[in-house]
């Protein structure tokens, strides 16, 4: 076999070329339900709608490369577009201006206290952040009920979200680009995204190597929180308001497309190009279920159902052996 | 004696589950203005119960190192099946529990294939999987409603000649009937080996497939009991996915609480019985003791919280601090 | 010496095995008899580990067929093979911690009464197996967990024994022991062998395979090489079949003189932990190999980890350089002045990431040193790990594969690569050739002493007394937590090292050896 094949074989995650190949089937099949589904301005349209998932979903990927995971997705989405939309309304027009970086500031925060949980407490990563949702949760009907605060977006926010400011390309779609690109400048080129990789491993022998695993365990929480948060901002930014439970259909689909784009669940491989395959198969196949006018029930047992069918495709585990 | 002092060695995390929860019931009681009677019992029995029976369905495949996160949508899902189907003469009602147990025990033997068989991990298999199981519910139930056999809900949600509310009767019964043969069953003990050493038991020759298989369909067949019961005290069935969502991480925190460890291969379902009543005796007295309405969502998040963080205390006693990682 | 019974109890002809690119076996031919303890030789990755496990059932051979007493056998799972009469011990222990010793021992195949596990028939049978491995003294209700790793070893051989095996096979099973259980152990395998089981017996220890074995097999590269009665070779013979070639010196030459009056590099004083360690005061000099010695467990390794930072609640001083440091963690160890490394026990769980690349497991300590700024520069990297590769003889298909596909003794080289990029001026060695081929064994005491040379203070915990006596310029024996005796120079010999290591007084020591000889 040629020396190129025989390398993109070996580089390329056989998940990555599944995903894509779903993802040609897909917009083949939307075709057959609307001339438009192949049209230019739909597809970008796919992408925006792409681009909040992605956002969200890079958090979910680097906590998952740790071989943890952030169940707070739900109830951080929903502060994050909370508290952008109340500094509004708290602080006047320095607020107005500080909205969109208060409100990724208090998600990070909720993953600075996800993260002591995790590494430095040692609770397990799924019960922590299912327990701090709960408690974010908690924090949003205080907030909400207790103080009537402002719950429209500001304009900086909705032009982010549904704005296109350069080339006619949208603003979410050019956020989620830098975002990719910083990630997968992380992952693949700093010292820190080796040890990322190595913690996902084996976080012993990491630690035994002299490495700080727990700071950097607690640093992977941080970013997970602010993109959680980001993405609430966003989605607050398209709606014009925050709105309680926003994140509730997110938390699912992050993972699935993580996970889809080849990252093991217990951590220590992937790479982010696999998340961004993900993240659109994912989005497309929302798109289709709506086109066909699905209803929730139908999507629920879709969603888990096409899930599972292609974890089993390659996800797989190795079987027990000595 | 020798024998004495290693079962109770072995049971610690159940009986520290048990005395705490005696100490709680007995503030909530002190504080409660017509103390204890039959009703308050009855009351909290209706309530607590639910939550055992859920945190003992996840208890199983904890035991096995693994975790259930579709417990709670198994649980409405049954829900929504029983208030469609446990109702007429009592043959048909008879009839229709049959269906309920047989639906979750599918549900849990689905979990089971597709984790030993498709070799996926529990969490993001059950997480897909609880998605299904919603769906379900919901396409059974798109609006609250339903019926159920109302001499029989009367009759458990009630009690028992003596003042004993029926309902712990029932999980009494739950308890004999499905986790006692399972703990003195080979299939039990195998369950515990494998969530100790996964390898190790490959190398002993254990059918690790076939203990999985019935771990996670016993688990699916719990959290259906538990949901038959919610339509009896409910009297209707609704495909909530926020009920469903709140008896996962509730039954979570209970069998942490419970003793039972989160890696598996120690454990056991009574500690998890304990651990439920405790989260729910916590969560009475928070409105006991007259908290603000709009403060207990917080803090029932903090509580759990706190309690699933419990097993940071070991930290304070390690000295090797290898031993910090698995 | 007894005679091999003249139907073999297990014979495996052509036998064949491979795992992705690395045929394992190939034709392999072998035989077994009753009464007959039968030793296996040979280098990591000769195929010796896979050929017990294809007869455990573990793996099944591409090729060739296996007869076990008189009968043709295929295994499918190791319960075929139990089934079948086959026991295995292995190094990696089949025990569940969690579960009591009773449990463990029973668990394939639980007395059973009305359906449920019956507890006192379970009890019975444990005993009667503890009995017959000469463990009398562990509680079978005790969890595995609390056992120590000696103890644990003993039940493994009692579990294996309770399914009254024809065949038992024992793969480095003794590494773990105390020498007091070890020669338990062997008094149990004669007992056996008279009884009627055949024994198949895997071992580095030489002095283990002289007194206990029947007939050797050497295996080398996948192949039998020769089968040999006991008394037939002699070491130095059966080494070079294993390696096939030449042995010229065993133990690089120690420098004349001690190291001139430098100052101690690394100093302890009154160090103690727990009850492991009490009262520990060493100084060790640049340039110096110091070992550590004594019997199992006697608090060598945690001298070593707590020289490295993973000890909470260690007191006493520790000096680096004349300055006292608190080693809180590894990376202040690795960060702290001149620098301490550690080469851990267990390469696989402790060592290496085995799922990342060659490339990634070398640069992982010494990260810093190939980046600016937290990016790394691909160019440092690759000059870094070329090398290395070179300076040690690494050898591997290309950088970026797994070091899972490494055999033992290259991936304890990338474990040593990856610690020597961050250049330490104290290296710690945690019992590195445990399971380690003669050939890069003899690579690592070179690699040692040429460390030395070059000025590092070395610190190095072996259960081999041949190391200790071949390598180390000084050597400290443990007992119960404390430095019973320092032996200097030609004072390190095995007799010196044997008598202090079960603390017998040094004037008793030299009043034996005064006597003549009865």
């Amino acid at each position: 076999m040629s020396a190129l094949v025989v390398a993109l074989r070996r580089h390329t995650n056989p998940a990555i070329l599944t995903a894509i190949g779903c993802i040609i089937a897909l917009l083949i099949a939307g075709s057959f339900y609307s001339a438009n589904f192949l049209s230019p301005d739909y597809l970008l349209q796919q992408l925006q709608v792409a681009s909040f998932l992605g956002v969200v979903a890079t958090g979910a990927m680097i906590v998952i490369l740790l071989g943890h995971i952030d169940l707070s997705v739900p109830w951080v989405m929903t502060l994050g577009g909370m508290m952008a939309t109340a500094s509004a309304g708290w602080w006047g027009d320095v607020g107005t201006a500080l909205a969109i970086p208060f409100g990724v500031a208090c998600g990070a925060v909720i993953g600075l206290v996800n993260g002591i949980g995790v590494a430095y407490l040692r609770v397990p990563s799924m019960i922590f952040t299912l327990g701090m949702n709960a408690v974010v949760q908690g924090l949003v009907v205080v907030h909400t009920g207790g103080f009537a605060p402002q719950d429209r977006a500001t304009e900086t926010m909705h032009e982010l979200s549904t704005g296109r400011a350069l080339f006619g390309l949208p603003n979410a779609l050019l956020l989620w680009a830098v975002l990719a690109v910083a990630m997968i400048f992380l992952l693949t080129r700093t010292t820190f995204g080796r040890k990322v990789y190595a913690i996902g491993n084996r976080e012993k022998a990491a630690y035994l190597s002299g490495v700080d695993t727990r700071f950097v365990v607690l640093v992977c929480f941080i970013i997970s929180g602010a993109m959680s948060a980001l993405a609430g901002v966003l989605l607050a930014g398209y709606a014009t308001k925050a709105y309680q439970a926003m994140g509730d259909a997110y938390l699912l689909p992050a993972i699935a497309a993580v996970v889809l784009g080849g990252t093991n669940i217990l951590g220590g491989r992937g790479s982010y190009a696999g998340t961004i395959v993900g993240t659109i198969l994912i989005t497309l196949l929302q798109s289709i279920l709506s086109v066909m006018q699905m209803a929730e029930v139908g999507r629920q047992i879709i969603y888990g159902t096409v899930i599972i069918l292609m974890l089993l495709t390659y996800g797989r585990g190795a079987k027990t052996q000595a | 004696m020798n024998r004495l002092r290693y079962g109770l060695l072995e049971h610690r995390g159940t009986l520290l589950a048990g005395a705490v929860f005696v100490v709680l019931f007995s503030v909530y009681i002190a504080n409660y203005q017509t103390g204890l009677n039959a009703a308050v019992a009855t009351t909290v029995a209706n309530k607590g119960v639910l939550l055992a029976i859920v945190a003992m369905a996840q208890t199983l495949p904890v035991l096995t190192a693994g975790l259930d996160l579709s417990v709670g949508m198994v649980f409405v899902l049954a829900n929504c099946i029983a208030s469609a189907v446990v109702v007429g003469s009592p043959l048909e009602t008879a009839f229709g529990i049959v269906v309920v147990l047989a639906a979750g025990l599918a549900c849990g033997l689905l979990n089971g294939l597709v984790i030993v068989y498709g070799r996926l991990q529990p969490i993001i298999t059950t997480l897909a999987t609880g998605a299904i199981y919603y769906g379900l519910a919901l396409w059974l139930r798109p609006v609250p409603g339903g019926d159920i056999n109302s001499d029989l809900a009367d009759a458990l949600t009630g009690q028992l000649p003596g003042g004993i509310p029926s309902m712990l009767a029932v999980l009494l019964a739950v308890v004999l009937l499905v986790w006692v043969p399972f703990r003195n069953s080979v299939t039990g003990r195998a369950a515990l080996a494998v969530g100790s050493s996964e390898q190790a038991s490959y190398m002993s020759g254990i059918p690790i497939e076939r203990v999985k298989l019935v771990t996670y369909a016993l688990s699916g067949l719990l959290a259906a009991i538990a949901g038959l019961l919610l339509t009896f005290v409910t009297y209707s069935g609704e495909a909530s996915s926020s009920i469903g969502g709140t008896y996962t991480l509730n039954s979570i925190a209970a069998v942490v609480i419970g003793g039972t460890s989160l890696m598996g291969g120690y454990g056991s379902a009574i500690g998890s019985i304990f651990g439920a009543f405790v989260l729910r005796t916590i969560g009475d007295l928070l409105f006991v003791l007259d908290l603000d309405p709009l403060w207990q969502p917080l803090f029932q998040g903090m509580i759990l919280l706190v309690a699933v963080s419990l097993s940071a205390l070991r930290l304070l006693k390690i000295r090797n601090r290898l031993d910090l990682f698995s | 010496m007894q005679a091999v019974s003249s139907a073999p109890m297990l014979e495996m002809t052509g036998v064949s095995k491979r795992f992705g690119g690395v045929q394992a076996l190939s034709n392999v031919d072998f035989a077994c008899g009753t009464r007959e303890i039968h030793a296996l030789l040979g280098e990591n990755g000769a195929g010796k580990s896979t050929l017990i496990k294809i007869m455990a059932g573990v793996f099944r051979p591409d090729s060739g067929c296996m007869v076990l007493g008189g009968e043709e056998m295929k295994f499918a799972t190791p319960r075929d093979a139990t089934a079948a009469g086959i026991a295995c011990i292995f190094q990696e222990l089949s025990l569940m911690p969690h579960l009591s010793v009773a449990d463990n021992i029973a668990i394939t195949d639980p007395p059973r009464r009305f359906g449920f596990i019956d507890g006192r028939a379970q009890r019975r049978i444990a005993e009667e197996a503890l009995a017959r491995a000469g463990a009398e003294d562990i509680n079978p209700y005790a969890p595995v967990s609390s056992l120590p790793l000696s103890r644990r070893q003993m039940v493994e051989i009692a579990k294996a024994l309770a399914r009254n095996p024809r065949l038992l096979i024992l793969d480095e099973a003794t590494s773990a022991l105390t020498a007091a259980d070890v020669a338990r152990v062997f008094q149990v395998l004669k007992r056996l062998r008279s009884e009627g089981l055949a024994i198949i017996y895997i071992s580095h220890r030489m002095s283990e395979i002289a007194e206990l074995a029947d007939h050797c097999s050497v295996f080398r590269n996948g192949r039998h090489v020769a089968t040999f009665a006991k008394g037939e070779k002699t070491d130095m013979q059966v080494v070079e079949m294993m390696i096939g070639r030449e042995l010229s010196h065993a133990f690089p030459p120690k420098p004349k003189h001690g190291t001139n009056g430098a100052k101690p590099v690394l100093e302890t004083r009154a160090l103690s932990w727990e009850e492991r360690l009490r009262d520990i005061s060493i100084a060790v000099k640049p340039g110096e190999i110091f070992g550590l010695g004594g019997l199992d467990g006697q608090g060598q390794m945690e001298m070593l980890l707590a020289l490295f930072g993973a000890l909470r609640s260690v007191s006493g001083e520790i000096l680096v350089e004349g300055r006292p440091v608190m080693l809180s963690s590894p990376e202040s160890a690795k960060r702290c002045g001149i620098g301490i490394a550690l080469i851990p026990e267990d390469r696989k769980t402790d060592g290496l990431m085995l799922p990342m690349s060659v490339r990634d497991n070398l640069t992982f300590a010494a990260l810093d040193d190939i980046s600016a700024a937290g990016v790394i520069s691909s160019r440092a990297e690759s000059t870094a790990v070329a090398d290395m590769v070179r300076l040690l003889g690494i050898r591997m298909s290309d950088a970026s594969s797994a070091v899972a596909t490494l055999s033992g003794g290259n991936q304890q080289k990338v474990v040593i690569a990856k610690w020597l990029l961050t250049k330490p001026g104290i290296v710690l060695l945690n019992d590195p050739t445990r399971g380690i081929d003669v050939g890069t064994k003899q690579e690592m005491y070179q690699l040692l002493r040429r460390l030395a040379d070059e000025g590092s203070a070395i610190i190095f915990y072996s259960t081999d007394y041949n190391e200790l006596i071949g390598c180390c310029d000084r050597v400290a024996v443990f007992y119960d937590g404390r430095i019973v005796r320092l032996l200097a120079g030609d004072e390190i010999t095995e007799r010196a090292l044997v008598s202090s290591a079960l603390n017998i007084p040094a004037a008793d020591v030299a009043a034996a050896e005064a006597r003549p000889p009865v």
